[in-house]
């Protein structure tokens, strides 16, 4: 696989800074009823934004907005990769709540797609200026731990190791874990329920 | 020495391959079980990249989400769930990887199957692409949801990396009042933690509570532990636990189990075990809990009234008040009384042979509420099976319950059953999420299945002890 190395995003922004948001809720089950990931953006929220016409997701001003301000706990529940896979088709590259569940935050890892954190106060300043100006052209900076835009910084916070895998291209974990097969194989020698419980 | 390590990082240190700067660990997964709705783009990525499944004995597939539960007949009338079942045909097929698939009669919801056929086990490191994985953790395993990407990983790897957890001890002590179940008791750990205060932790739940409880009761609360923010939640190994395993399918068999039996036996975290962090509750505060929100934390006693938006914390009142509005309901009410449309007996929480017992001990002798759809669905095909030679199912067609086939069913409605509308229903399932159960508008009480065959006879959600005719 080609190294991709993620850095910075720089996009225009989309807030919805609810708590609590559900992976049932960014993409509903029936939509798991598929054997690829294609065509999931245009389902992104559908529930959601079908029940609140104002939802930011229906707004013409937030389309091709790239960088989702999310609440707290954001993609709590199900296990279900269609729910990042939904929000990076629909044009998502990375998401700054105030905290994630770990299951969606390890799915985003594997996509590529930067899970940082940031304080409420700070979220709710992105968010007021998201809505003032939504081509407001916002910059997430991994090395730096920084976002920013015309007239707000702030820092975020993300484990070193989701970071340096993004940083350095290495979100393909699969890649790394095969090239230790040889460790593994030694590995399982070691492991009481392979061996008769002997080990 | 005495081993000061909780049973979490003797059975993480035990399969750690690497630890990795960045404080990751790659970690060998002892039992990867695979489903329908999360495998077929994993299958994808080995076929992509020319992989073979590295250890496809440790890999065993069911099928459960999309199941229909009334007609299984193939093919599925719907078109896109037929698909689904070719693939996973195809791919186990292909791959060579065991499939109990709906001829076979062990197939079943992924969490059921694995322990009844004794796959799972103490001091294993069990994962699979659906977050109630958490389940096996009753055995004393680590036992965790994962994605999809990470379910090609450990299918081509027998490994994935994950940073190493905190470990909180959740302690319950005391017995339970009649009418309170394995159900309420995490229900009440999750409204008082919160449906994150799980996130960075493992739940050791310890305590005479847990340790009273059946396999069966330890697995209910080990499969809500993810609903409380935690990946991973388990319960020491005991004589139960061992008990449990003597004889099934795939338990290690003669002087074999013996071995096995000491050992993991030894891996319960000892009295002088450390942890990150321990709560404690006591059972006596307990009550029949029902939620009446969007989310499991959303729940109250059933003698309880909704909580007031101003009570709450400020930081909290927005999701409160969003609580209250789509679901109909006015702060301060009282839970019990609220009708209901539909009863869900079923699920990888309550769907196995002690919840049906239950409820058709409840439900014998009376009749479903006419305004009530009331359906039961075994969590698998073993457990359909012993119900029936129990005549359980006659109790249930008797009251005015529908007797389904085995799958996931209602609690996520990827099949065919599914809420119409704004319908309410009580349901023996883990997410009453907006919409979790087929229609988005629809609504979700979760409850013990005790109490939801109780709402189906009454029409209304019902304390459980003051309903006529139950023994509690």
């Amino acid at each position: 696989m080609a190294i991709n190395e993620i850095k910075t995003v720089k996009s225009t922004g989309i807030a919805l800074l609810l708590d609590d948001i559900d992976t049932d809720r960014i993409i509903p089950a029936r939509f798991l009823r598929c054997v690829t990931f294609d065509g999931l953006g245009e389902h992104a929220f559908e529930d959601d934004r079908q029940q609140d016409p104002s939802h930011p997701f229906n707004q013409a001003q937030f389309q091709g907005a790239g960088i989702l301000a999310g609440g707290r706990n954001f993609g709590c529940g199900s296990s279900r990769e269609h729910a990042p896979q939904s929000l990076m088709r629909w044009g998502i590259k990375a998401i700054i709540a105030e905290s994630f569940a770990e299951i969606f935050f390890g799915n985003c890892g594997s996509l590529g797609i930067p899970a940082v954190k940031a304080t409420r106060a700070d979220l709710e300043k992105l968010a007021a200026a998201i809505e003032k100006n939504p081509k407001l052209e916002i910059t997430v900076d991994l090395q730096t731990l920084k976002v920013t835009a015309d007239g707000v910084s702030f820092s975020v916070s993300m484990p070193d190791s989701a970071k340096d895998a993004l940083i350095t291209g290495q979100w393909d974990y699969l890649g790394r874990l095969l090239s230790a097969a040889d460790k593994v194989a030694a590995h399982a020698n070691k492991i009481p329920y392979l061996t008769g419980f002997r080990a | 020495m005495s081993d000061k390590r909780n049973l979490f990082n003797k059975v993480w240190n035990l399969h750690s391959v690497q630890d990795l700067s960045g404080g990751q660990t790659q970690l060998f997964i002892g039992l990867h079980l695979i489903h329908e709705v999360t495998s077929p783009q994993a299958f994808e990525i080995l076929r992509e990249r020319k992989l073979k499944v590295a250890f496809p004995d440790r890999t065993v597939a069911t099928v459960d989400h999309i199941v229909p539960t009334a007609s299984q007949a193939r093919p599925f009338l719907d078109g896109l769930a037929e698909q689904m079942m070719s693939a996973i045909e195809k791919n186990c097929k292909d791959f060579g990887v065991t499939l109990l698939d709906l001829k076979d009669n062990r197939q079943g919801i992924v969490h059921i199957v694995g322990p009844e056929q004794g796959l799972t086990q103490p001091g294993m490191t069990i994962v699979c692409g659906d977050s109630h994985t958490s389940t096996h953790g009753a055995f004393g395993s680590i036992a965790i949801g994962i994605g999809t990407s990470n379910v090609a990983e450990v299918l081509a790897t027998q490994t994935m990396f994950l940073n190493r957890p905190k470990v909180r001890q959740v302690v319950v002590n005391g017995e339970l009042a009649p009418g309170v179940y394995a159900k309420d008791v995490i229900l009440y750990i999750i409204q008082k933690l919160g449906v994150q205060g799980g996130v960075g932790y493992a739940y050791e739940f310890a305590g005479t509570t847990f340790d009273a409880m059946s396999m069966e009761e330890r697995m209910t609360v080990c499969n809500m532990s993810i609903e409380g923010g935690a990946r991973c939640g388990y319960i020491n190994p005991d004589q139960k636990t061992v008990d449990y395993l003597k004889g099934r399918p795939f338990s290690p068999q003669g002087a074999d189990f013996d071995r096995a039996s000491a050992w993991w036996l030894s891996l319960a975290s000892g009295d002088d075990a450390q942890f990150d962090d321990v709560v404690t509750f006591d059972a006596a505060d307990i009550e029949p809990t029902v939620t009446w929100g969007i989310t499991p934390a959303q729940s109250v006693g059933v003698s309880q009234p909704l909580p007031k938006v101003s009570e709450v914390a400020a930081d909290e009142q927005k999701l409160i008040k969003e609580a209250l509005e789509f679901m109909g309901m006015m702060e301060g009410q009282p839970i019990k009384g609220t009708k209901i449309d539909v009863a869900f007996i079923g699920s990888c929480t309550n769907g196995r042979i002690s919840d049906l017992r239950e409820a058709a001990r409840i439900a014998e002798g009376h009749r479903v509420s006419p305004h009530v759809k009331a359906i039961v669905v075994p969590g698998s095909q073993v457990v359909r099976k012993q119900a029936m030679e129990e005549g359980l199912h006659l109790i249930f067609e008797a009251a005015g319950f529908e007797w389904r086939e085995a799958g996931c069913s209602m609690c996520l409605a990827m099949n065919p059953d599914k809420l119409k509308g704004r319908e309410v229903c009580a349901s023996s399932s883990n997410r009453n999420f907006k919409g979790r159960q087929g229609s988005p508008t629809g609504r979700t009480l979760l409850m013990s299945p005790a109490m939801v065959a109780v709402a189906a006879i009454e029409g209304c959600v019902t304390d459980i002890r003051e309903f006529v005719g139950a023994t509690v």
